[in-house]
């Protein structure tokens, strides 16, 4: 700390005229350090638990994380048990997610930012959608149960790889719509009325002009909401997706597992072994959730280097 | 200069169905207007049914039953409903997992914000961006099978499920989200009031605390509601981590089991449509929907209330 030579001159000065200020600066700077250094523990110590978490998952899955795991059904035996028919049925109910959230989310979301302007109904719809952000996930099972499961059975056929999909895209679509609205906010303005003036309609506008230049942002937005279905396990349990399935999923009625399912009911027996395929099937979890990261990234800089 | 007439041939080239155009551009916006109300259908969906199955609920066992009894066994034999009993296990797990959150992350975002480096912001916040999308599963992984046995060691009379290492690692898993969101505000906060305080001889602690903090007061709220109500419909940490095994009370060291532990159970079990059991899982579930909703509206009521605009 550097000595403030008139702080001698001041304080007695300052002190005569206010007796209750005390300007105490050395104690004041102490605090300060002791303040800095707490918020930098507090970092510190976040990062510290969250390594602690990845590497021991790392430690725990990876002695039984081989090829022969991910290609295997799973088994009563953890030594032949697999992740082949969760990692499927996953692959299954994204695509159903992605089909279902991508049109319906981002159509949505043109339509909020570049058709209704500011009336009741775009208003409610505001409104709503971020209330829903705010619902738990296994209330979403709890409708996706009435609703596909029971009502729609005819449709979806019960607790079918239909339903999960329908009911995790439903789960997702407030967070697309907001990235959607997001990256079409983004867009200048002149670009539209550029195309008005040469007699273009609205959609003519946002479909040749619009949807391409924010269209990196959209796609970042949905991958990243498509990486939060991928991980969730409340409302697919919710549902009454099994948690033993020894084939893959055959078709959209299918009844399926997904991989959070597959690796709660590992760590919810009590064998140590079982516990360590749980881990191995953590990992293979984690990096489909890091690849679509990287992919969101990468499209990102990508796009951007193009349009700039 | 002679203007050159263009030939017929050349402005039928260009020559634009204005009909066709309107009527695409009628037919989108009904097509993507409907997109939008899929979002209230589905409000409307989960509304419905929770007040469809809730009532249903009550029609067999009384409102005041639900309210007073001391135990909650709607699966055996002599049921009882008291709902009390499930939310007390949610308010504990969330309240030791918000004590933790709470000033581990308030503190990070006041550090990234106010203490990093340019770059070693724009290292940290995408970490932290990428650890609030782990799933909840990984959590309840980590919570049972290592924090619980660490703590055994450090906690006497700590039992293998429990609500303590479920709620601690609950607070880690929204910690992210608390610093993330309130860095945001903080960071948001303009320049010149913080330059006002340094004029006024206030230190840089005193410029966050009395000036910066209160600045950014209802995002900072904001994120803490949001991870609050996060916490209370949190499910699978608490499911694997603290139990299933319905306890009144506010001991964090014997297993209990909140009200989304309740709904995975039954889930898990086959319940018929219809059944008791089916409809308590929609009781339950309105219960946590008006708890998490009340917190949402007291959320948007104070950002509005007192958030400051800076020109």
């Amino acid at each position: 700390m550097t000595v403030n030579p008139t702080q001698d001159a001041f304080q007695t000065s300052s002190e005569a005229k206010t007796p209750n200020f005390i300007q105490n600066l050395s104690g004041r700077y102490r605090a300060d350090a002791i303040f800095q250094s707490l918020a930098w523990a507090s970092v510190g110590i976040a990062l510290l638990i969250l390594a602690w978490l990845l590497l021991d998952i790392l430690i725990d899955g990876i002695p039984t994380l081989n090829w022969n795991f991910i290609v295997s059904f799973p088994s009563r035996r953890p030594e032949q048990a697999g992740i082949w028919a969760a990692l499927t049925g996953t692959v299954w109910v994204m695509v159903v997610v992605a089909v279902v959230s991508f049109p319906v989310g981002v159509g949505a979301g043109i339509y909020l930012e570049e058709f209704s302007g500011d009336n009741w109904f775009s208003r409610f719809v505001e409104i709503n959608i971020s209330n829903l952000a705010g619902v738990p996930s296994i209330i979403y099972g709890l409708l996706g149960l009435a609703a596909f499961v029971y009502l729609l059975q005819p449709l979806t056929g019960g607790r079918s790889v239909l339903t999960g999909g329908l009911t995790l895209a439903l789960l997702i679509l407030p967070i697309i719509i907001v990235a959607t609205r997001e990256a079409l906010r983004a867009v200048p303005d002149s670009i539209r009325l550029a195309g008005f003036a040469l007699g273009a309609t609205t959609w003519q506008v946002v479909w040749s002009h619009v949807l391409p230049s924010a269209m990196p942002g959209i796609l970042t937005g949905v991958i990243l909401a498509l990486s939060r279905a991928i991980g969730e396990t409340a409302p697919l349990i919710a549902i009454g997706a099994l948690t033993f399935i020894p084939f893959a999923p055959e078709g959209l009625r299918s009844p399926f597992t997904v991989m959070p399912i597959q690796v709660y009911n590992w760590v919810s027996r009590p064998q140590k072994e079982f516990h360590d395929i749980a881990a191995s099937g953590i990992i293979v979890l984690l990096v489909l959730l890091l690849a679509m990261n990287a992919i969101a990234i990468y499209l990102r800089n990508r796009f951007q280097k193009q349009s700039g | 200069m002679t203007a050159e007439v263009p030939s017929q041939s050349s402005t039928a080239l260009w020559n634009p169905n204005r009909k066709r155009s309107k009527n695409i551009q009628r037919l989108v916006v009904l097509i993507t207007g409907a997109f939008a109300a899929v979002s209230i259908l589905t409000t409307f969906g989960i509304v419905a049914t929770l007040i469809f199955e809730t009532i249903e609920f009550f029609r067999e066992v009384p409102f005041v039953q639900f309210l007073t009894d001391t135990r909650w066994t709607p699966l055996f034999s002599s049921k009882q409903f008291g709902i009390f009993v499930l939310i007390s296990a949610t308010v504990l797990t969330s309240t030791i997992a918000i004590l933790v959150a709470l000033p581990l992350g308030l503190l990070s975002a006041i550090a990234l914000s106010e203490y990093a480096r340019p770059n070693v912001r724009r290292v940290l916040k995408p970490i932290l961006e990428i650890l609030a999308g782990i799933p909840s599963i990984v959590f309840g992984y980590f919570a049972l099978l290592t924090v619980t046995p660490f703590l055994q060691g450090i906690v006497p009379g700590l039992q293998g499920f429990n609500a303590l290492s479920a709620g601690l690692v609950l607070g880690i898993s929204i910690l992210p989200l608390v610093a993330s969101l309130s860095e945001d505000a903080i960071y948001s906060v303009p320049r010149k009031l913080r330059d006002g305080a340094y004029a006024l001889g206030a230190t840089k602690r005193e410029t966050i605390v009395s000036v910066v903090l209160p600045a950014a007061l209802s995002g900072i709220v904001a994120s803490i509601i949001l991870a609050i109500s996060r916490a209370i419909g949190e499910t699978m940490i608490v499911t694997l981590a603290a139990g299933q095994n319905p306890t009144l009370g506010l001991n964090p060291l014997v297993p209990v089991m909140t009200m989304t532990a309740y709904m995975v159970q039954v889930s898990l079990g086959d319940t018929p449509v219809g059944s008791l059991p089916f409809k308590t899982l929609f009781a339950v579930g309105m219960t946590l929907f008006l708890m998490t909703l009340a917190l949402n509206l007291f959320s948007f009521w104070f950002v509005r209330r007192f958030r400051e605009k800076y020109d």
